[in-house]
């Protein structure tokens, strides 16, 4: 096996909370109602492909992009469309499918995407609907098929707090995740770069045809943007693909098995989960058939994602197209008397003002408590503690505030991403919203180019 | 507990918009999120947050202030024994020192958040922590004599033309206690110069002792650095001075808590003291080879312990919004301001506190610093992109 370089990241934090998944798996039966929704999807208009009463098979059509018809967003299910869920301005929110028990795919012929070309593959990827799986950076928005990417990257770890384990979750696959990878090699003419963590499982390790990168640190080291930056940042003009993990299997599976299948092993965690584990389901599957009698109810948050960059959600919703964990943990709506005051043993802090820096091994049961008020930026140095890459972050938020676009430009804000910075709005003294900011900025430069 | 929570929210609605009290909506939710941490929680992004805010921050730089409050009640009590040559006990001399502190401390803190509240409340923003600090900087950078007007005046100066007229805390460009202090220095300067560092208060029966003299180890070094306290009664603090500025050891123990939680720049410490000690150790080797006792022939370690230079560094030029910004800009922020307090030590004896000037100075100078630092991470990343 040919040495992989490694990549040592000293900046960043890893926050231990209670409520790691163990490491069961378990299948989730397809529930009654599964709904795709174009929110899930940044910067696309829907339009409908098909109404309310259609049959659809899985890969099958139901809306596509109106800016790029190329992009079509299709059925994770068969069975029957049976509502279009609109909101203010008859806005698209859903598309409900009422499953059958068949779970039938439109066939597509098994095929080895190796022996493909780039047409071949691109094609069936819009063809399918897996095309969605495929984001760019910056923007972190679906990719163009038209474009050409200088490189491609998939990051085989999570290393948010009580992320699943991309290596248990990728054992699940057999080798589908393989040819997942050998179709993306055909999308790029540059590498397909793969990011490993210290000790990653075998499948990663054994993974062919790309460019390994171990990366060892604290969190965000998983992070895909993270691992962009320093193997090969981004310039302006410039456009990279990455794929989650767990995309590139069901990928994969397209070719390899010839049918579309966006499965999704979730992570159920957070310490008000009651039944934390894996669970193998399909993308836009109803909550409840995850969640019921497996969380606590009362005033508790439940987060599509990890506690730094997921969305808040409830039982009622749908599982988002991109999501690969659900979190559960206390809100945090009380007061608390003289609590800056306190010596803190159970309060969590890259700080060393409070007195849990005792115990370094601890883990927390986190509430959603704000733990103050917002101020204005007083504290500086913080934002550079847990920001592994060589961007000044409190010169970026300010461009932003300011609504410079060059000085933007200047200080990298096509390297980035607002994950990258969650971390930083974690640890904020001033309790400033660093990620919205970010999110207001690549806006702004994305309506200018 | 509870009884004051219920308290505080059956009177709350008194001073929300429209209520009877509106004009002291400032003031009561300055007292609320003191007494308790808002129930607010997080929208939008993370869903946790670090229990760490300002309050939390503030509070651990009033920690490390306190091994130089408590020393500097002592010293001031200590010192002025020694001047009738009375024999005192340690609990004499914190006793005469507190009551003569305590007054500046309830006057800086009272016309300094008086004015803060009237300020949040007109602008309607909420009442910043920052003055919980710079309300004990002030007194502890003056002479134990300054009359309570000149505090209280100084406190109002330090708030409304060292913070409020740049838009409030984290929008200044100096550091608001030095200012305030620099303001008073050259305004009255007979109060803060000559014999002003000792509480005089006469003794009964006793007469201040032969040859007394209320100069500053600064005052004297300049004519003859041998005509200093020892090396070790500067380095302990046992010397006349501000308040708080004489023991370089308390100021090492704020420093090393200010480090070890975080809350204080280590490089800015660090490189202070590298700066001053590097300059002195120039000036050895400018020193006129004719003038034996000159103050360039000082040995470099003794800027760092006399005078304000230890205070200084610890706890005044690492003022996060004051100082350079920039991890790489502190180091070099740090090292100009200790290289140029002792080369104002050394080139102009007409102040000979370098300290503050040349904190103020760089206070000015660090967005400029700032700015070659931010050039160097754009031309960086300018030149890969047209690799």
């Amino acid at each position: 096996m040919p040495s992989n370089g490694t990549i040592n990241l000293r900046r960043g934090f890893d926050i231990k909370l209670e409520g790691a998944a163990p490491k069961t798996l378990s299948d989730l039966a397809v529930s009654a109602i599964v709904a795709v929704q174009p929110l899930d999807f940044p910067h696309i208009t829907p339009k409908m492909v098909v109404k309310p009463g259609d049959e659809v098979q899985a890969g099958a059509p139901l809306f596509h992009d109106k800016d790029h018809p190329e992009l079509f967003f299709t059925a994770p299910v068969s069975g029957e469309v049976v509502e279009i869920v609109r909101g203010e301005k008859r806005r698209i929110l859903q598309v409900r499918i009422l499953a059958d028990k068949k779970a039938a795919s439109r066939a597509f012929q098994p095929i080895n995407p190796s022996t493909l070309s780039r047409d071949h593959v691109v094609n069936r990827l819009l063809d399918s609907g897996a095309w969605v799986f495929i984001r760019q950076r910056p923007y972190s928005f679906i990719a163009r098929p038209n474009e050409s990417p200088k490189a491609i990257f998939v990051s085989g770890f999570d290393s948010a707090p009580l992320a699943p384990d991309l290596g248990f979750i990728l054992e699940q696959s057999g080798n589908l995740f393989q040819a997942g990878l050998d179709a993306l090699a055909k999308l790029t003419d540059g590498k397909v770069h793969l990011g490993l963590p210290i000790n990653a499982s075998s499948v990663l390790q054994q993974a062919q045809g790309v460019t390994k990168t171990i990366f060892n640190g604290p969190h965000p080291a998983g992070n895909v943007g993270v691992q962009i930056h320093h193997v090969d940042p981004i310039n302006p003009q410039e456009v990279v693909w990455y794929v989650h993990a767990q995309d590139v299997v069901n990928i994969g599976r397209l070719f390899a098995e010839g049918v579309y299948r966006p499965e999704r092993i979730v992570a159920l965690t957070g310490s008000e989960a009651t039944e934390r584990g894996y669970f193998r389901t399909i993308q836009g599957v109803h909550l409840k058939d995850l969640l019921n009698n497996r969380v606590k109810t009362d005033q508790v948050r439940l987060i599509q994602g990890h506690v730094l960059t997921g969305q808040q959600t409830s039982q009622d919703a749908f599982l988002s197209a991109y999501t690969h964990q659900i979190t559960a943990i206390p809100e945090g709506n009380h007061h608390e008397f003289l609590g800056w005051l306190t010596p803190g043993f159970h309060k969590l802090s890259l700080s060393r003002t409070f007195f849990s820096w005792l115990n370094k091994n601890k883990s927390y049961r986190l509430d959603t408590n704000l733990h103050g008020e917002e101020r204005a930026f007083v504290v500086t140095g913080q934002y550079e503690q847990v920001l592994p890459m060589d961007i000044l972050p409190t010169y970026l938020l300010k461009a932003i505030l300011a609504n410079d676009l060059e000085k933007m430009e200047q200080l990298g804000i096509y390297e980035v991403s607002e994950e990258d910075f969650a971390l930083c709005e974690f640890v904020c003294t001033s309790k400033i919203n660093v990620q919205k900011i970010i999110s207001d900025g690549l806006e702004m430069v994305r309506k200018e180019g | 507990m509870k009884a004051l929570r219920n308290l505080l929210d059956k009177v709350q609605p008194n001073f929300e918009k429209g209520g009877k009290l509106e004009k002291f909506h400032a003031a009561y939710n300055a007292i609320e999120t003191f007494l308790f941490v808002p129930n607010h929680t997080t929208h939008g992004g993370v869903h946790i947050r670090d229990a760490v805010d300002l309050k939390r921050t503030m509070f651990t730089v009033i920690i490390a202030l306190l091994p130089t409050l408590v020393f500097g009640i002592w010293n001031i009590g200590y010192q002025h024994y020694l001047a009738f040559g009375i024999e005192s006990s340690h609990a004499e001399n914190l006793l005469f020192g507190l009551i003569k502190i305590a007054p500046l401390l309830i006057v800086s803190y009272g016309a300094g958040l008086g004015v803060e509240i009237l300020f949040a409340q007109m602008r309607g923003h909420a009442v910043n922590e920052g003055y919980l600090v710079t309300g004990m900087l002030i007194p502890l950078t003056l002479p134990v004599t300054t009359p309570l007007w000149m505090v209280a005046l100084a406190s109002i100066f330090c708030v409304v033309l060292g913070k409020e007229v740049f838009g409030g805390t984290g929008m200044n460009f100096m550091n608001p206690a030095l200012l305030a202090r620099a303001f008073l220095f050259f305004a009255f300067p007979a109060y803060l110069s000559g014999e002003v560092w000792v509480d005089l208060t006469p003794e009964a029966g006793r007469a201040l002792v032969d040859g007394y003299s209320g100069a500053t180890s600064l005052a004297v070094v300049d004519a003859n650095f041998t005509a200093t306290p020892s090396p070790w009664d500067m380095f302990m603090g046992f010397e006349k001075g501000s308040i708080g500025e004489t023991s370089t050891l308390m100021a090492l123990i704020g420093a090393a808590y200010l480090i070890y939680t975080g809350v204080g720049s280590w490089r800015i410490i660090l490189s202070v003291f590298l700066g001053g000690y590097l300059m002195g150790l120039f000036m050895n080797v400018l020193a006129p080879a004719d003038a034996p006792t000159h103050i360039m022939h000082a040995p470099a370690y003794y800027h760092l312990i006399m005078g304000g230079f230890a205070f200084g560094a610890v706890y005044m030029a690492t003022d996060p919004v004051s100082a350079a910004q920039t991890e790489t800009g502190k180091w070099i922020y740090g090292f100009l301001i200790g290289a140029f307090t002792v080369t104002l030590r050394v080139f102009n004896p007409a102040y000979p506190e370098g300290m503050m000037l040349s904190i103020l100075f760089f206070n000015v100078f660090a967005p400029l610093i700032d700015h070659f630092v931010v050039q160097r991470n754009i031309n960086k990343r300018l030149k890969r992109a047209l690799q």
